[in-house]
């Protein structure tokens, strides 16, 4: 064993993790840029074409982004879809679940079942809701709901028509991450001061009134962390869209990190995707600085 | 316990007061309904699926899991049909030597990195952890095409080929279980060395004070004093990676491109492929995979919301 007075020493306990980072993450991430400019069918597109992936990613593929027709479509629009929609729905439900389980005996089990959905596979979950949504009454458990209700329905295919698809693939999301979202919420609502929670209740303001004056401002850090963990997760959503829909029916499902997948493994035009993936890197660029400040804030703070 | 939980006494005074009592008895009734109706809405999906995996392929067929409450009649038959199913065991097999080295080698490697950037001092220490925070966030998207390029041929991605024996080799680490292995390491090491940085930096610093003046070493101290005294961080960190690897689905398709060595995720995703209709054997499938993190899951529940709380979320 070594001493530490050896300035070089040090060095030897991150070289390991410095060499796969590098090999797998830094580098490739460079090389990515670099492909993005070239194109050629396969995994190794040679021809330089400078913008010209862009151009086209941004101009000419509608599946990506069509400005042509009102309302715009395309894998940038359904992202946007799955960044407000996800993010709102994730962080609101799980922060309500947290402050109303927090009041009953039967806490424990109930953020259990909200929780299950978190550790188990995209593509079960996939599976699952390809059950649940199916237009075939006798499967799928919402039109056999709604044919209950109401005989005179057709079934509703939710995965096979182009203006319900999204809703409902984000749908399945919300159903997977709102668990994450109570989990982190309800340790920092239990964490909260309970004396101003109480005092406000002395005051005479009734729990609606404590909850958005009081709960919501003092919980403002958590819920920022959340939603910043939930716009990561729509950024990069994949691998629930390639089992639940396949990008389909006709390309209405398909997201940014979805189409870079497709045009990479399925179509096998690498350079093109790589323009896809940059665009990507570019997308989640504002959020490595917010998280860079944010540590050099907590660590000035030690 | 919160005050709130106590039900509300029914008041015997004056009027004012019982209507008090009736809009906090409705708003308990509130707070239940909504807690019940989302814990069915969370919970009907998978229940469904968990029934129609125990009913006969003819029951499936023609009547919805709903109606097999009337008609108890269960079976595992479909189990015993998937696990028989082409390859099904073998994937069983697969997801757990993908998935053990996988979670061990980076926790390891994250480790022994993490020690360093809280407890040594070297050139460069606070602006190599603050690219570690930035490939917390980038997507493995940016990092497939060329990772697949170099599994398909290392000695020439790496511009080895001068080198007469290694020319003559022709590696391939497309398709093999250490190239996954590798890949699951390198992608698992941002969130596993930012965890263990930070709880290491946590420690009391009289302890590794006096450790020193004891005479011993800095290896000696990430051994035998750091690490034992990091197992709880360790075991959720160990069920994360677990739980990520065994759920992955993209890495596996995209570099392990042979369908002996495929975990469980992707044959799942072949079976829905092919039986796309099949839900009893879908159902089966289904449940087999999620039976691993399930068990993982109700027996460790405490690590597991300790490692979510302790900050950081996997990117």
């Amino acid at each position: 064993m070594i001493m530490g007075k050896d300035k070089w020493t040090p060095w030897l306990y991150v070289l390991p993790a410095l060499f796969l980072l590098t090999i797998f993450l830094i580098l490739p991430t460079f090389q990515t840029l670099w492909l993005s400019f070239h194109s050629g069918f396969g995994f190794n597109p040679t021809k330089f074409v400078g913008l010209e992936n862009y151009i086209r990613l941004l101009t000419h593929d509608p599946f990506f982004l069509n400005l042509d027709r009102w309302p715009p479509s395309g894998a940038v629009v359904n992202n946007v879809l799955w960044l407000v929609l996800f993010t709102a729905g994730t962080v609101s439900l799980g922060l309500v679940i947290a402050v109303l389980a927090d009041r009953v005996r039967y806490e424990a089990g109930i953020k259990a079942v909200i929780f299950v959905p978190m550790v188990i596979s995209a593509t079960a979950a996939s599976v699952i809701f390809r059950f649940v949504y199916s237009p075939d009454s006798t499967v799928g458990v919402i039109n056999a709901l709604l044919i209950g209700l109401f005989p005179r329905l057709e079934p509703v295919p939710w995965l096979g028509r182009t203006s319900l698809v999204n809703y409902a693939v984000i749908g399945a999301g919300v159903w997977i991450w709102t668990g994450l979202a109570m989990t982190v919420l309800s340790a920092a609502y239990k964490s909260l001061d309970r004396e101003v929670l109480e005092a406000a209740a002395v005051d005479g303001a009734n729990a609606w009134q404590t909850f958005w004056q009081i709960t919501l401002p003092m919980l403002s850090q958590p819920i920022t962390v959340v939603a910043i963990t939930m716009v990561i997760n729509a950024l990069k959503m994949l691998d629930l869209i390639l089992v639940m829909t396949a990008g389909g029916p006709r390309n209405a499902s398909r997201t940014i990190a979805f189409s870079m997948y497709w045009e990479v493994f399925n179509n096998t035009v690498a350079g093109y995707g790589s323009a896809i993936a940059v665009v990507l890197l570019l997308l989640v660029t504002p959020i490595i600085v917010f998280q860079i400040r944010r540590f050099r804030a907590e660590e000035g703070l030690r | 316990m919160n005050v709130q939980t106590a039900a509300p006494r029914a008041p015997t005074e004056s009027s004012a007061d019982l209507v008090r009592w009736l809009a906090r008895l409705v708003g308990r009734g509130a707070i239940h309904a909504t807690l019940i109706g989302l814990g069915l809405i969370w919970l009907v999906p998978s229940l469904g699926l968990f029934i129609t995996s125990l009913r006969s392929p003819a029951d499936v067929a023609t009547s919805g899991w709903w109606t097999a409450f009337s008609q108890a009649r269960f079976t595992l038959g479909n189990y015993a049909d998937v696990l028989a199913a082409r390859g099904f065991s073998q994937n069983f097999v697969n997801s757990f030597i993908i998935t053990v080295p996988s979670t061990l080698l980076p926790i390891l490697i994250a480790a022994l990195a993490g020690y360093a950037f809280a407890w040594l001092k070297f050139w460069g220490r606070d602006v190599l952890f603050l690219v570690v925070i930035a490939l917390l966030v980038i997507p493995l998207q940016t990092t497939w095409v060329p990772v697949l390029r170099m599994f398909n041929d290392p000695v020439g991605y790496f511009r080895l080929d001068w080198i007469p024996l290694l020319a003559q080799l022709d590696v391939k680490l497309t398709g093999s279980f250490v190239g996954i292995w590798l890949a699951h390491t390198a992608y698992g090491l941002p969130f596993a060395i930012f965890v263990l940085r930070n709880f290491f930096i946590g420690l009391p610093k009289e302890l590794f004070d006096s450790a020193k003046i004891d005479g011993a070493s800095d290896f000696g101290i990430f051994w035998r004093i750091a690490l034992p005294l990091s197992v709880p961080a360790l075991a959720s960190l160990v069920i994360f990676q677990f739980m990520w690897v065994w759920n992955d689905l993209m890495n596996a398709l995209i570099f392990l491109q042979d369908a002996t060595k495929q975990p469980l995720t992707v044959s799942i995703q072949a079976l829905l492929s092919t039986y796309g209709s099949e839900w009893h054997l879908l159902a089966a499938g289904a449940f087999v995979t999620m039976s691993v993190p399930l068990l993982v899951f109700f027996g460790l529940q405490q690590y597991f919301v300790r490692g979510i709380t302790a900050g950081a979320v996997k990117g």
